[in-house]
Formats: C-alpha cells, structure tokens, sequence
C-alpha cells in the first residue's frame, strides 16, 4: 500500500533540487555576456571554497556578483509565492485563492508608491522597506476586520482581504493618475513586478522571514492536510483550529510581504505553481509543500532568465514572462487532469 | 463513561439545549431521535466537544471534558461526519491514516504500526479493496464505510454518528447499520447515533433519547419511548405503532390524512 513517508520526500525534495541546481546554472551562464558551463560551475564553486582561477575578473563580476545574487532572489521569491499559495488555498478552502488575494499585495504596492513619490527608493532600502510597512499595515487590519468574536472565519476573512484590496486598488489608481512620466514607469514595472529593481544585499533580509515562515507552515502540514475537509472535521481528529488559522495566515502573509517588496507584484506564481505541484504530488502538503517552493524557485528563477535574454538588451518584467507562458501551461494541465473536484 | 451534568447550550439567545441531564454506559448502542431542530445535533457537537455548553459538565470517565485537549478528546472520541468533502481529493487510505492524527508524533510521518492500523480498521470496514481509490469518486454509501474505518483508526471508545443513513438506499443502510452494530457488540465500541430514522432507532439502539425543544422527553428502551402517544406529542403528527413481527420492536407506520 503506497502511503506518504519520509523517504518519499526527501527523495522529491532531492530531485527538485537538483533541477533547481540545473535552472539555476543555466540562469547564470547566459545573458548578454556569455559563460560557459564549466566556467561558470567553476567559478561558483571558487567563490564558495575562497579560492581564484584562471578565470577572468570580468566574468567573476558577472557571475558572482550580477547574476547568481539575483537568480538567488528570484528562486526565494518564487519559493515564497508558491508556498504562501498553498496556504490560502488551505486557509480559504478556495482553489482561486493566491498570495495576492487577502490585499498583502494591494498594500506593499501603495507603500512601494509612496516610497517612489517621495524619492526614497533612490536609498538603497528605501523601497523594500516602504513596501514592506504597506504590507504589514494591510496583514493587520485584514486581520482585524476579518475576525469576528474572536475567530477566523474563512468567508469572512476572504470579503475582508477582497475589499480591503480594492481600496488600496483606488489609492493605487489615484497615485498614477497623478504621477509623471518617468514615475509611471517605475511605477508600472513594479507592479508588473521585476527584479532589475533589487538590491542583491536585501537578500539577507527577507531569508528570514521565508525561510522561517515556511518551517512553521511545515510543522503545521499535517493539520493543514485536515482542515482541508472542512473545520470541523479538524477539530474532531484533535488539530486546534483557531490556532492552526491564525498561524497559518500570518506565516503565509508574512512570506509573502517579504516576497513582494523586493520586486514588486509578480503574477501567477503563487496561483499556478500549487496547483501544479498538485498535480504532479497529491494534496498532502508534508510533500506538497517542500514541491511547491522548489518547482516554483525553478520556475521563476527560469522566468526571469527569459525576461532578460529575450529582447536583450531591452529587460522585460519578469511578471510579463510567467503569465504568458504560467497561463497557457496551467490551462493544458487542468484539460490534463482534474485539479479540483468543485472548480 | 459519558456523564452528562444539567448541561444547557445556546448559540446566541434561545437556549438549544436545555438542563440535559443523562449518563451513557460502555458499550451502549444509544439513539437520539426527535424533529428538526429539538437539539440532536447540538448534543453530539457538544458531546465532542465541537461546541461547549454554557452550563452544566460533561464527565468522560472521570474527567471534565472540559479540561482535555482536543487532541486527548480525539483519542477517545470519532466522529463519522454527516457529508465529508475533501477541496483537493485525498486517496482513500491517506483519509484513513488521517484518523492517526491524534497520535502523531513530532516525525509528522505515519509509522508501520499506523499503517496497520489503518488496514485493520479498512479490514472491518470492508474498504481494503478500495484503498487507492480517490475519495471523490465513491459512491454515498462506500464513503461512509471510509470515514467509519477513519474513526477506527482513532482508537477511539465512543463512535458519534449523525445522520448516518440519510442519502443512502435501503441496501447500504442496512449494510452500514450491520457494521455498526458488529463494532459495538464484538469491539465494545460505545455508539451514539442521531437519527431521524424511527424504525432503524427502534431495531438498532439498546436505548432512545428522544428530544424535544432542547429537552429530553423521554429516554429509556426503545418500547419505552416509541409509543404512538410520545411520538404525537413530540412530532406533532399522526402515527401507528405496533410491533415489528420478526424482532418484536416497535414499529412506525406514517398515516396519510384522514387515516385511522
């Protein structure tokens, strides 16, 4: 009887890492200055044990300091997208549910603005962190209008984030009614989300904050697997409920603040990569939820070596790239195989 | 085993249940009957402690329910969900391992005595066949078999059914209600189940509980409580009684208007 254990996802997790190896060495080996495979291995590996090669300062430049510092970026906040999907999907009991949903987005995009307007994304933390406030402010009073006599109620929850959302969706319209030309620009780019606006150093910063989150969301798989079947049920195989969605919402919320105010609102990710891992995995989220984050590290981190080779020199937002091909590969998936029973 | 204090619950303003007062021996096949609304729900949400009354206390053995985890509860207490969804499909003996949660230790990973467990508890319930079936492609009545051996797997020793018929054709009821009484006669299982079904009541429980208005109005054996002048004074409908001819219990028969 084939039943989920231990070795079965390390075994997963293992493979995915390897192909999350593979996509990220390909990321840095093209682009407008081209390294070869050995080159570019040897050059990580250098780095990693402090060593010099024969290799020149030009390409080390590239390597170490341009491209492997932002395919990192891109493979965080992929993973971080992906998992927090997973959560509100879980959270919500809602297969439409994605990262953006509960207005976190809305939020960090009016901080991001703001920050833009008032020149403080030429600092070099200045527009993370404007972004991140936004998101925090919008998490909390989610929270707070969607509780109600002291619980969490999914439906109510979900109207709170909606409308929530829109709201900050009319302060966002306002703003680029108002805004310049060059402003507009930023502005646009960031919404699309695109990580020539990050600052490799900011990596640091928002690590915490996904990695963390998602090893509590991982103790947490085996009951995120039981309030699937409603809470009721949960609450009858012994998961403290009311405890497990509090946790949940603000781990993935959290993920997902961190996620976006490096690089604005990248669509899709969160919404297409849980469904697919599904897909390829099952439900349970012990194996679900390590799949999730490594297929959708390797996705973006192959999104945006596409968005900036395509039409080079010219750099796309790397948001253009994973609704354009992340749409139509979700499509011949769900013709594929059923994702959901109710959808 | 369960003792039940003057226990009185309401949602908001009108209490649901009001001063219940009852005690469920081990190994009792009980029923609790009684018309919309009269409060059987109710008692079973509180009796797992998904709802918690207001007043009164709820003894189990010797403990307050009150002062378990919901996790000490769910050891001891199953319940067979009414209508169970999954939003993403389970298979069905990932559904069955669920009902190990309560024992899960920090590995987060069934062992081989869970999963043997679970394959006795797929055994009894005659799902073994099933077993890589995905959940949502069972028919009403295999489903119900599934969560039954969900809640063996719990190892419990009280089984809450609610409604465990409805949507299901005569065949499966009475193969499901066969395999409930086979779990409270050789297991010694303690069964609680809410019915709006007279006659499965009368043939199946050792003892009624019949509710009216968040009260009991009548409890004891089944000949006590099924009689024409309690069941038309509590449903308020016109009724005949007489007694099954094969096992002797009482029998409903339902009249049409200007009947009798």
């Amino acid at each position: 009887m084939k039943i989920l254990t231990l070795k079965k996802v390390l075994t997963v997790t293992l493979l995915l890492t390897l192909l999350l190896i593979f996509v990220t060495l390909f990321s840095v080996m093209v682009g407008s200055v081209r390294v070869d495979p050995v080159r570019s291995i040897s050059i990580l590996l250098q780095s990693l044990l402090g060593l010099t090669g024969t290799e020149t300062e030009m390409e080390r430049t590239i390597i170490l300091s341009l491209r492997f510092p932002r395919a990192l970026l891109a493979g965080l906040v992929g993973a971080g997208l992906s998992v927090s999907g997973v959560i509100f999907q879980a959270l919500l009991r809602n297969p439409l549910a994605d990262p953006y949903i509960l207005g976190v987005s809305s939020g960090s995009a009016v901080g991001a603005i703001i920050a833009i307007f008032l020149g403080l994304s030429a600092l070099s933390f200045g527009l993370p962190l404007a972004s991140f406030a936004g998101a925090l402010i919008t998490i909390g009073l989610v929270f707070y209008f969607g509780k109600q006599e002291g619980k969490i109620h999914p439906n109510i929850l979900l109207l709170a984030g909606v409308i929530t959302g829109s709201f900050l969706s009319a302060i966002i319209m306002f703003f680029l009614s108002i805004s310049q030309k060059e402003e507009l620009h930023t502005i646009i780019f960031w919404l699309m989300g695109d990580f020539s606006f990050a600052n490799p150093r900011a990596i640091g910063i928002i690590l915490p904050y996904i990695v963390a989150g998602f090893l509590i969301l991982y103790w947490k798989s085996p009951h995120l697997n039981l309030i699937l079947s409603g809470e009721e049920s949960a609450l009858q195989l012994g998961v403290d409920v009311e405890r497990l969605k509090i946790v949940s919402y603000l781990c993935a919320s959290l993920i997902t603040a961190a996620s976006v105010s490096l690089c604005g609102l990248i669509g899709f990710v969160g919404l297409i990569i849980p469904h697919s891992a599904r897909l390829l995995f099952g439900p349970d989220h012990r194996l679900l939820l390590p799949a999730s984050a490594l297929i959708g590290a390797s996705f973006l981190i192959a999104s945006d070596t596409f968005a900036r080779t395509i039409l080079a020199p010219v750099e796309l937002p790397v948001g253009v790239i994973t609704a354009a091909f992340g749409g139509p590969f979700f499509i011949y998936l769900l013709r594929k195989r059923k994702v959901v029973k109710t959808l | 085993m369960i003792d039940l204090r003057s226990v009185s619950f309401r949602y908001r303003q009108d209490w649901v249940l009001q001063d219940i007062s009852l005690r469920i021996e081990r190994g009792e096949f009980i029923g609790v009957i009684g018309p919309n609304g009269s409060g059987k729900s109710t008692l079973l949400k509180i009796l797992c402690r998904l709802l918690s009354p207001q007043k009164g206390e709820i003894l189990l053995e010797i403990t307050s329910l009150s002062e378990m985890s919901q996790r000490e509860i769910a050891r001891k207490i199953a319940v067979v969900p009414q209508e169970a969804y999954s939003l993403f499909p389970f298979r069905v003996v990932e559904i069955v391992l669920m009902g190990r949660s309560p024992y899960l230790g920090h590995l987060m990973f069934e062992g081989v005595r869970d999963l043997e467990i679970a394959k006795k508890a797929m055994d009894w319930t005659e799902t073994l066949s099933i077993s890589e079936r995905f959940i949502d492609e069972l028919s009403g009545g295999e489903r119900k078999r599934v969560f039954i051996a969900r809640a063996l797997a719990q190892e419990p020793e009280i089984i809450l059914l609610d409604e465990p018929t409805a949507n299901l054709d005569i065949h499966h009821q009475v193969d499901f209600l066969n395999l409930v009484l086979n779990l409270n006669r050789e297991k010694g299982l303690t069964i609680v189940m809410a019915s709006h079904d007279l006659n499965i009541a009368s043939e199946y429980c050792d003892r009624l509980i019949l509710l009216k208005g968040g009260r009991i109005y009548k409890m004891g054996p089944p000949r006590e409580v099924i009689t024409r002048e309690n069941i038309e004074e509590v449903y308020g409908c016109k009724v005949w009684v007489d007694e099954n001819p094969i096992s002797g219990m009482p029998r409903i028969t339902l009249l049409k208007k200007g009947e009798r």
